[in-house]
């Protein structure tokens, strides 16, 4: 996993609440095993054409003044649905590398710390506030994001307003998942690292007691 | 002290603090698909690991599956989908997990493999990479959907760090009428309390309606929580559970599950009670699962709803005008299948409406039994005769219709009335219109070419 940067980019509003892993990436556009070739399907309902692969000029995504956009400001429930942690992967390959929004699905959250694509949870007020900041001129309204400070800080030339608004949030992931993202730690190291003999002890008495979930 | 069923079974599997809300849980058994266990079974070969307990661990094939008669091998109509069977086959036996294969009698959805075939017990925990896994909690089991990355963790460590979720009892009270099932139930729930009503939750139902229900239903209701945005659901041990689970565990585990209650007087962080005694057959409207309505109320106006855009775009999607009645609206496609209502006791409560009668000319109808050990059952029982005279097609067990990965679907703009869990955008097809419901409305609708109600059938 790769560690967690600091990062300035452009941010694109898709305020719509409960989008769904099902519209971030079709089952149809999960074509092989490996985690990559996914960013041609993300959210291919919306930014194709029907029919093609020819590019829906009205889809948010594909309005040039959002080109390299980094960071995701979604709506309410981000992320329900479906546990393909393939959302994750085309969203990353795309080349996003965090998304900001009042609440994700919890499964789709998980898979956004285990891949390194920061997820921040935030009042709807802040987000849509950012939104209408970042909308005026997505290539020079950036957000800064900075997980070792815990802040996400719009660039320079902000109003007031949003700048306050910003400036009393903070980035809320517990230590590990902090951690995790920040160095880009390997979970399952982490755990076989913290647990050792915690876990043997602990196996020993829940399959002395549950007998039938030994390994065998 | 009264602890709740959520807080005996966090606290039975609880390995070690993991710092802030989080903990270490023990996870007693997994189950693997194709579609996403494939990819984990193949990154934890890739890294040189080995899986903890491959004993304790399951697989099959259900998500892309071809499910018409005469599959067989890799046959898939979904593009690039032969990859996965393959991979989930040679996984498996490289791993030498426990694998249904499509020659299995045992061969079906995950959530309804694992409850028929007595893999989810009570007490258990039980975690699955697709989103429906909270089915099994119906067992009085915390069983919950994860990520790939999740599944290669449980199944090297046997263990996930877990967030610990609030609890929340959600009490049904009333006695259902005839023609209200389990499905009414749920998408009651979310359109009361909102698509994100259960987030952050571990859901337990309780209330004279759940008492009320079979354990088919019980399945329905908790499959359905992730639509509701919860971490998962549970419904406590009562006599039912003790009947379902013994003749499908050794004889030596008899009576030994009836702890898995929350103690009287167990205090919840949240509750709700809704009461459902003059419950109508709900059906969605929108595409979302929280945007429904009972099958003689009108579609609401966006002006109504909680986002008027959000509203707004899923009515243009569906082809329908605020203010027009649900009921009657014309239906191109029928759907009983999937996790969510595919148990033997709905393919009867369909064959009920369905038996003696054709479904109008025009509409496509497709059953698709929950699980291979179902579909035999229901052809001793004579039902497949039953959906074959009516016209629907019978199929082999899968996933099937519940959502399109680029094989079969119903043409764009088609109206389908679908036993499934989502009505999103697209997920029976480019285009396609889903309007969720319960196997008895799904199978009055095909007969009458419209959204129709069961009870008009059932007096």
């Amino acid at each position: 996993m790769t560690p967690f940067e600091p990062l300035t980019g452009i941010a694109v509003p898709m305020p719509q609440p409960n989008i769904d892993t099902d519209a971030i990436i079709p089952s149809r556009a999960i074509r092989g095993i490996g985690r990559e070739g996914l960013a041609e399907g993300l959210f291919a309902n919306w930014r194709y054409l029907p029919g093609g692969l020819e590019l829906n000029p009205g889809f948010v995504l594909n309005r040039p003044e959002y080109a390299g956009a980094q960071i995701l400001l979604g709506g309410a429930n981000f992320g329900c649905g479906s546990s393909r942690e393939q959302a994750v992967w085309a969203l990353q390959e795309f080349g996003f590398r965090a998304v900001i929004a009042p609440g994700f699905g919890d499964i789709f959250r998980r898979n956004c710390i285990n891949n390194g694509l920061l997820p921040v949870v935030m009042p709807a007020e802040a987000v849509t506030a950012m939104a209408r900041w970042v909308e005026e001129k997505p290539q020079w309204h950036k957000l800064r994001i900075n997980l070792q400070a815990g802040s996400i800080l719009p660039s320079e030339g902000c109003p007031a307003w949003l700048g306050e608004t910003l400036h009393k949030t903070r980035i809320e992931l517990d230590d590990d998942e902090r951690e995790m993202l920040l160095r880009g730690i390997d979970p399952i190291d982490l755990t076989l690292r913290r647990l050792g003999d915690d876990l043997d002890e602990f196996e020993k008495r829940h399959l002395g007691k549950y007998w039938y979930l030994r390994n065998s | 002290m009264s602890r709740t069923l959520f807080e005996k079974l966090w606290d039975a599997h609880q390995v070690a603090r993991a710092g802030g809300n989080a903990d270490y849980i023990y996870i007693d058994r997994m189950f693997l698909h194709e579609r996403m266990g494939s990819v984990a079974l193949r990154k934890v070969l890739d890294r040189g690991r080995r899986v903890r307990a491959p004993k304790q661990v399951y697989g099959t094939i259900d998500h892309i599956v071809d499910t018409r008669p005469g599959r067989g091998g890799e046959r898939t109509q979904v593009p690039g989908g032969e990859v996965f069977i393959r991979a989930m086959r040679k996984g498996a036996e490289r791993t030498g997990i426990h694998f249904y294969d499509l020659d299995d009698r045992r061969q079906g959805i995950v959530h309804v493999v694992a409850a028929e075939q007595g893999i989810a017990l009570p007490g258990m925990t039980l975690v699955c990479p697709d989103s429906h896994t909270s089915t099994l909690g119906a067992l009085g089991a915390l069983c919950w959907g994860i990520g790939i990355s999740e599944a290669e963790h449980a199944l090297v460590t046997r263990t996930l760090k877990v967030a610990r979720p609030q609890t929340m009892q959600v009490r049904f009270e009333g006695e259902l009428g005839r023609g209200i099932g389990a499905k009414d139930l749920a998408l009651h729930l979310i359109r009361s309390l909102g698509a994100d009503g259960g987030r952050g939750c571990a859901l337990e139902y309780a209330g004279s309606a759940v008492q009320g229900l079979d354990m088919s239903g019980r399945f329905t209701l908790c499959n359905m929580a992730v639509e509701f945005a919860a971490f998962s659901a549970l419904i406590g041990f009562d006599d039912k559970t003790g009947d379902y689970v013994k003749n499908r565990t050794p004889s030596a585990l008899d009576g030994t599950f009836s702890d898995w209650v929350s103690d009287p007087g167990a205090a919840f962080d949240r509750s709700a009670e809704l009461d459902v005694s003059g419950l109508a057959p709900m059906v969605t409207w929108g595409t979302n699962p929280e945007q429904g309505v009972a099958i003689d109320e009108a579609v609401p106006s966006p002006l109504d709803c909680p986002d008027i855009e959000a509203a707004g775009g899923a009515l243009h999607y569906m082809g329908l005008t605020p203010g027009e009645r649900i009921q009657g609206k014309q239906i191109d496609y029928a759907f009983i299948g999937s996790c969510t209502n595919a148990r033997i006791e709905d393919l009867r409560a369909a064959a009920e409406i369905l038996r003696g009668r054709r479904i109008r000319e025009g509409v496509q109808g497709v059953c698709v039994p929950g699980s291979s050990f179902t579909k035999r059952q229901a052809e001793l029982e004579g039902l497949d005769r039953i959906f074959i005279d009516a016209g629907f097609e019978w199929r082999e067990s899968g996933c099937s219709m519940c959502f399109y990965a680029g094989g079969e679907s119903a043409p764009p703009g088609a109206r389908s009335i679908s036993t499934s869990n989502r009505n999103f955008e697209g997920r029976q097809g480019p285009g396609v219109r889903t309007h969720l419901a319960g196997p008895q409305t799904v199978a009055a609708s095909a007969v009458r070419g419209r959204i129709a109600d069961p009870r008009e059938f059932l007096k």
